[in-house]
């Protein structure tokens, strides 16, 4: 069911990145203010805006799962949060190396990007702990996309609040250029987004389909121990067992 | 569905009268905090951005200790069955709660405000104390969402006092950004500046998009 | 032509190139311990559903030689 368009989208994914980096090093032209470190911006910015559209996106999955009731949403939704969560701390990361680089210091808070997706992680990293919790399936799948719902309604509030909390006195510490990004800047950087989110939905199709693989797996196991009189334990798990 | 709100929001009340659990103890917890908050800043007294501050950061924590507390009688004594029974809109559970929570935290804002006039805020509060108090309603309101929102979602599990704090901290962050520097100017040593209008409008704004999604949301939680 | 400054910037846009790359690879190992698991269970289950219809075909031999 998930592995539908699982091989283009890898070999789009492979093109576009391989080509977004070739362009970062061989096309796009030296920032004036910050050098060659601010090559740095054409993979933190897109891994954080395709992080921010994940964490959406499994909030829109939520939705779907608590109008349909169809489970195949929330797995859908809980593989979309777990990889932006993982993106978020390559973005983290990868903006603690820029803000090191390029102001001496491991974390600014003047810089409301970073200062957001700080937030956002601390609030999406409770998505796992909390349907670990709870033991019912439908129980702990409902209460994930109530979860997954608010959390996406949280993002954009949250970058809009931190966003006016620091402008008000602190100029942006790490922005893209001085001024306006001239026009080799902007392809690259669309190139570069671009990949890094047909990159996001490969990866998210590749779980769905490893997932769903492991569910039909223990399905078969389970009715041949019918028969078999062999035991098969059901471990609690984060994640959905069932479709 | 204004009489099952109304019904709800009476037990909730009555019982607190009665049995005095929660507004108690966030109201001792916020006092000691203030103490605490003496001895670890190693001050007498406290203005401006940092008296804003303390008093927001205490105000948060003791909220999340009532959040936890404010589904625990439905969960065990079946009142989520009886409710779902019952021919009443579920979303009027949502309301009478949050309405519930906001309460509580208005009488525990009434007697920690001014405990912390007394104890650590320099400057006197009285000359804005009319602002003050628009800014503790439009925070609470976003609180009182919040908290009913997430204390719902801590009911289900099996680790609800970890749970609910985890994840109203980070939610509330907004709340508190924009509650702290509204009250900032209020608190100064100089003579209170006036209200920034901008960070009421940021609360006014959390508190509808969040009302509306917690309205939206809530019906899914209490399905058995 | 490509400008790979030897100076201080370097390391550091590596560094966070590095990362990117060493999160994919760790994905990568992780689904592959995944497959190497669902091919392993897979094979048991196969074997299960041989050793059956093997014991099956066992049993219709048998039927077929006591009415004799």
């Amino acid at each position: 069911m998930f592995a539908r368009g699982l091989k283009p989208l890898s070999i789009a994914s492979v093109v576009l990145i391989v080509g977004a980096f070739a362009l970062v090093f061989f096309y796009a032209p030296n920032d004036a203010d910050q050098g060659f470190v601010q090559k740095i911006f054409y993979l933190h910015v897109p891994v954080a805006i395709v992080a921010l559209l994940g964490f959406v996106a499994g909030g829109v999955f939520g939705i779907r799962y608590l109008r349909t009731g169809d489970r195949s949403h929330d797995l859908r939704s809980y593989v979309a949060i777990h990889i932006s969560l993982i993106l978020a701390v390559a973005a983290l990361v990868t903006g603690s190396i820029w803000a090191r680089a390029a102001w001496g210091q491991w974390w600014v808070w003047d810089e409301p990007t970073l200062v957001s997706f700080l937030i956002v992680f601390l609030l999406y990293a409770c998505y796992q702990p909390l349907r670990f919790s709870i033991e019912d399936p439908e129980r702990q799948a409902r209460t994930a996309a109530v979860f997954a719902i608010v959390a996406g309604a949280f993002v954009p509030l949250n970058f809009m609040a931190v966003r006016l909390a620091e402008s008000l006195v602190h100029p942006r510490v790490l922005s893209a250029t001085g001024g306006s990004m001239p026009g080799e800047m902007r392809l690259t950087f669309l190139v570069a987004l671009v990949g890094m989110a047909v990159l996001f939905v490969t990866l998210w199709k590749y779980e769905l389909t490893s997932k769903q693989a492991s569910m039909q797996l223990r399905a078969l196991k389970r009715a041949l121990a019918d028969e078999d009189d062999s035991w098969v334990p059901t471990r609690r798990s984060a994640a959905p067992q069932q479709l | 569905m204004r009489r099952a709100v109304a019904a709800v929001i009476r037990k909730d009340l009555r019982i607190e009268l009665r049995t005095g659990e929660a507004v108690p103890a966030m109201l001792l917890f916020s006092v000691s905090t203030f103490v605490l908050f003496h001895f670890a800043l190693d001050r007498a007294s406290v203005e401006g951005e940092l008296a804003a501050g303390v008093l927001w950061v205490t105000l948060l924590f003791a909220a999340v200790l009532g959040m936890s507390r404010l589904f625990v009688a439905e969960r065990e004594q079946g009142g989520f069955d009886g409710f779902l029974l019952a021919p009443v809109d579920r979303t009027s559970l949502f309301v009478a709660k949050a309405a519930v929570l906001f309460a509580f935290l208005a009488a525990v804002e009434l007697a920690a405000v001014p405990a912390f006039a007394i104890l650590l805020l320099g400057p006197s509060p009285w000359p804005a104390a009319g602002e003050l108090v628009l800014v503790l309603l439009l925070a609470d309101l976003g609180i009182a969402v919040i908290g009913t929102l997430v204390g719902a979602l801590g009911i289900q599990t099996r680790a609800r006092e970890l749970i609910v704090p985890i994840i109203a901290l980070p939610l509330m962050i907004p709340l508190a950004i924009a509650a702290a520097r509204a009250t900032s100017p209020l608190f100064l040593e100089a003579g209170a500046e006036a209200l920034p209008g901008r960070w009421l409008l940021v609360l006014g704004l959390y508190d509808l998009v969040f009302g509306l999604v917690a309205f939206a949301v809530f019906d899914f939680l209490l399905e058995e | 032509m490509p400008a790979l400054p030897l100076d201080d910037a370097g390391p550091y846009v590596a560094a966070a190139y590095l990362v990117f790359l060493g999160l994919i690879l760790v994905y990568v190992a992780i689904m592959a311990a995944k497959l190497a698991r669902i091919a392993r269970e897979l094979g048991e289950l196969t074997e299960i559903v041989d050793r059956r219809s093997a014991a099956r075909r066992e049993r219709a031999d048998e039927e077929e030689a006591v009415p004799r």
